[in-house]
């Protein structure tokens, strides 16, 4: 039994570290939130030139190993200093499911632009009515002679607005809630017909409500086989899963450490408020909160990286993103409360790791949905 | 024992419930239930309605121009209010600073500032809290130096809300550093548009600045707006403190917010074919929350009926204030588990008046998240909820 990371890993985990040490403060943060796209092109090419934008993908397809434990590293250095460029959305989402899908000239071709920072993607699940239901897909891909008609709106479309493609998730047969008839089609993100409404997220994010309404692609802008994308996207979205509950693992453990630091400067009554025994059993259970979510998306992504079976490893993924929902919001609203009136300001960073773990928490199916998901597997 | 209204309490609360459904501006009301803040013009012209009517000060005697209502007839005046989501009376004028004028305050005090405050011809604000005094109130560092026939006010007060409407401010300020910190404090009456006073807001988690900081910079006082004795502050604050306390439980307006979290989850598709409603998991939970919605309602008629035979306000306005804060936090957070992602989109302007766009999601869902932010200052503000324990241990289990 071997808990540590590797060699590769450690030199990844510093080189996230000394980037955010040196480049990424809150007040950097804000300003790139602020700015129109939402994130910084110079630090996207910089994440290229680190090779953190090939960490998802496995040497065969010129990544770094793609390993879900790569993954964890690299995205829980993301949750500490709440990063905002479109990491999940670009790499682990869409160039996930071109990994897994797409044939091998299109692969090579787009997954190379996209290490190197040279391609932005979007990938274009969520519906108004499908909640959290992967499978339940109303928009629709009609063929019609070698061309094919998409129509239908998505929501929370990460990185819509910046995206050169949009992966769009649409239903060419089938029932609404059918496993069988879904497939993922490529859409350039300026093509006729396709309408962005961007905005942003609680968490900072650039998000879109993107409307498709009648957008010609070719057949072969589908990523495999017609109406077989289902298992493909349930993979890829298990894996963001992971990577995102890493990712609020690090916020979480920032919110920690900036608790228990307030808690020893700020003083009330003549004395530090981190030496009331009240504030201190609650930091400790938040310390708890943060072990047990550590050791649990360590097991989910250990489960993904190992020869399981794929019922086993959607398990869990779920049991992972459901135990750190109940320490999002245990460790959130603690960090809140310890911290009193500053803590629900704009003006500290506090306030906005709270809301990134809260948008987290939402993610790829909430606490409910995946302890619902679990018991039903 | 019984839980029976009179019938003369009932035929009160008929009267009130009509007066409400006539009186209430249909227009406010379609603004709260989309989420929309009244504007400051809104909630004074609403304020001036129930001033014609003599319903302005349920609170006060009527000697004051209150409406002399007996405890109970109080409570079902804020519950039928909070059922509709009316606004309560903007509480710093009403509710703060006239019961002080009204206990501490002089004749000359009463006629000059109590009119004004039940006409609503003036927006009062509160300077409490310091950024180094918050639950620690007492250890307040804001100055007040006499000097002839005024006193000379320096320091920052903060979490002040509202003060961007504001006219007057009631603060709590040092005139004596030589003795024990609470020993040193006066309550001072200060004319916003004073020379030296300044605003600056504080934006919270939901986009908003609803309070500020205010910086007094040689602010020139006039000795007569001292309420009461020089440096006997302190006692009348807390006193203040505890009509702060009261009416916090929230139990109409979770009534109202439960009403809508189930009418809006009717609505949600669950994404397997069923709504929300039909969710096994979030129906126990909505349950669960009016079980508890159900025992604060009774904690707080019982606390009433021993208000209402004597007894004053103790401890279990610290109960109320625990469980109301904390039951509301519980009823946001599970308005934001029923919208998941249509409350991702950060939009408050979409919430202001007169937003011309198309709101993103349905109804109001990406409001849930909105409130849920701003909202964890209830467990913070009047009195931190950790203090209120504190308030618990000390005087009802002797720790």
């Amino acid at each position: 039994m071997d808990f540590s990371y590797s060699e590769v890993q450690l030199m990844l985990q510093d080189s996230v570290q000394k980037f955010v040490h040196k480049s990424y403060d809150h007040e950097t943060r804000s300003k790139i939130v602020e700015s129109e796209d939402g994130y910084s092109k110079e630090n996207w090419q910089l994440f290229a030139e680190l090779g953190w934008l090939a960490v998802p993908f496995t040497e065969e397809d010129g990544g770094l190993g793609g390993s879900a434990v790569d993954l964890i590293v690299i995205m829980e250095e993301f949750g500490k200093a709440n990063l905002v460029e479109p990491f999940t959305a670009t790499a682990v989402l869409s160039g996930g499911l071109i990994a897994e899908l797409a044939e091998a000239e299109t692969k090579a071709s787009l997954l190379e632009q996209l290490v190197t920072g040279n391609l932005q993607l979007a990938c274009a699940y969520a519906e108004t009515g499908s909640r959290f239901n992967l499978g339940k897909v109303a928009t629709t891909a009609t063929t019609s002679g070698d061309d094919v008609l998409i129509n239908g709106k998505k929501i929370a479309v990460l990185n819509a607005s910046n995206a050169d493609q949009i992966l769009v998730v649409a239903r060419e047969s089938g029932e609404e809630t059918d496993a069988e008839g879904i497939s993922i089609f490529r859409v350039d993100a300026n093509a006729d017909g396709v309408s962005i409404n961007a905005f942003t997220n609680m968490d900072g994010k650039k998000s879109s409500e993107v409307t498709f309404e009648n957008v010609k692609v070719s057949a072969e802008s589908r990523l495999g086989e017609a109406g077989k994308a289902l298992p493909a996207l349930q993979k890829i979205i298990d894996r963001a899963t992971v990577g995102v509950s890493a990712e609020a693992l690090g916020a979480l453990e920032s919110l920690l450490q900036k608790t228990v630091e307030y808690s020893k400067t700020r003083k009330q009554f003549g004395t530090i408020i981190g030496s009331f025994q009240a504030l201190q059993h609650r930091m400790a259970d938040m310390f708890i909160e943060c072990q047990l979510a550590r050791s649990i998306v360590v097991m989910a992504a250990m489960q993904l990286d190992s020869s399981a079976g794929d019922l086993e490893k959607t398990k869990s993924v779920s049991a992972a993103k459901s135990r750190v929902g109940k320490a999002i919001r245990h460790v959130g609203q603690e960090s809140i409360q310890i911290h009193g009136g500053i803590g629900v300001t704009d003006e500290l960073d506090v306030g906005h790791l709270f809301k990134r773990v809260t948008a987290i928490d939402i993610m790829f199916g909430n606490a409910d949905y995946h302890t619902e998901r679990f018991a039903s597997l | 024992m019984n839980a029976d209204f009179t019938a003369e309490d009932l035929a009160f609360q008929e009267e009130v419930r009509s007066f409400l459904e006539n009186e209430f501006p249909a227009e406010y009301q379609a603004k709260i239930d989309a989420n929309i803040r009244l504007s400051k013009e809104e909630i004074i012209n609403w304020q001036k309605i129930l001033y014609k009517k003599g319903w302005a000060a349920p609170s006060w005697p009527v000697e004051y121009g209150g409406t002399g209502w007996t405890q109970i007839q109080q409570h079902m005046f804020a519950t039928e209010m909070g059922l509709i989501g009316a606004p309560d009376p903007v509480p710093f004028g009403m509710k703060m600073v006239a019961p002080i004028i009204m206990a501490y305050g002089n004749d000359e005090q009463k006629a000059r500032f109590l009119p004004d405050i039940l006409e609503s011809n003036v927006w009062w604000c509160q300077g409490y809290s310091e950024p180094n005094a918050g639950s620690d109130l007492a250890s307040l560092k804001t100055a007040a130096v006499r000097d002839g026939d005024h006193y000379v006010v320096n320091g920052a007060k903060t979490w002040n809300t509202y003060g961007q409407y504001a006219d007057w401010i009631f603060c709590l300020v040092r005139t004596d550093n030589t003795v024990k910190k609470q020993e040193g404090i006066s309550f001072l009456l200060i004319d916003m548009k004073s020379p030296g006073v300044s605003l600056k807001p504080i934006y919270l988690l939901d986009g908003h600045a609803e309070v500020n900081e205010v910086f007094f910079d040689d602010v020139k006082v006039p000795v007569e707006n001292l309420i009461g004795e020089e440096n006997k502050g302190w006692t009348y604050a807390k006193v203040l403190l505890t009509h702060e306390r009261t009416n916090i439980s929230g139990v109409p307006r979770g009534k109202r917010r439960l009403r809508a979290l189930k009418r809006i989850a009717a609505e949600t598709d669950d994404g397997f074919g069923n709504s929300m409603m039909e969710n096994q998991t979030f129906r126990n939970r909505v349950a669960s929350i009016e079980i508890e919605l159900k025992a604060l309602e009774y904690a707080e008629l019982r606390t009433l009926a021993s208000i209402s035979t004597g007894k004053a306000p103790g401890p279990e306005s610290s109960i109320l204030k625990i469980v109301g804060t904390e039951l509301a936090q519980r009823i946001d957070e599970i308005f934001v588990d029923l919208a998941a992602y249509h409350c991702l989109p950060f939009v408050p302007e979409q919430f202001e008046d007169g937003f011309q766009g198309t709101p993103l999601g349905p109804g109001n869902s990406a409001a849930s998240a909105l409130t849920y932010f701003n909202n964890r200052k209830a467990s913070i503000y009047g009195g931190s909820n950790e203090i209120q324990r504190n308030i618990i241990c000390k005087a009802v289990l002797g720790l």
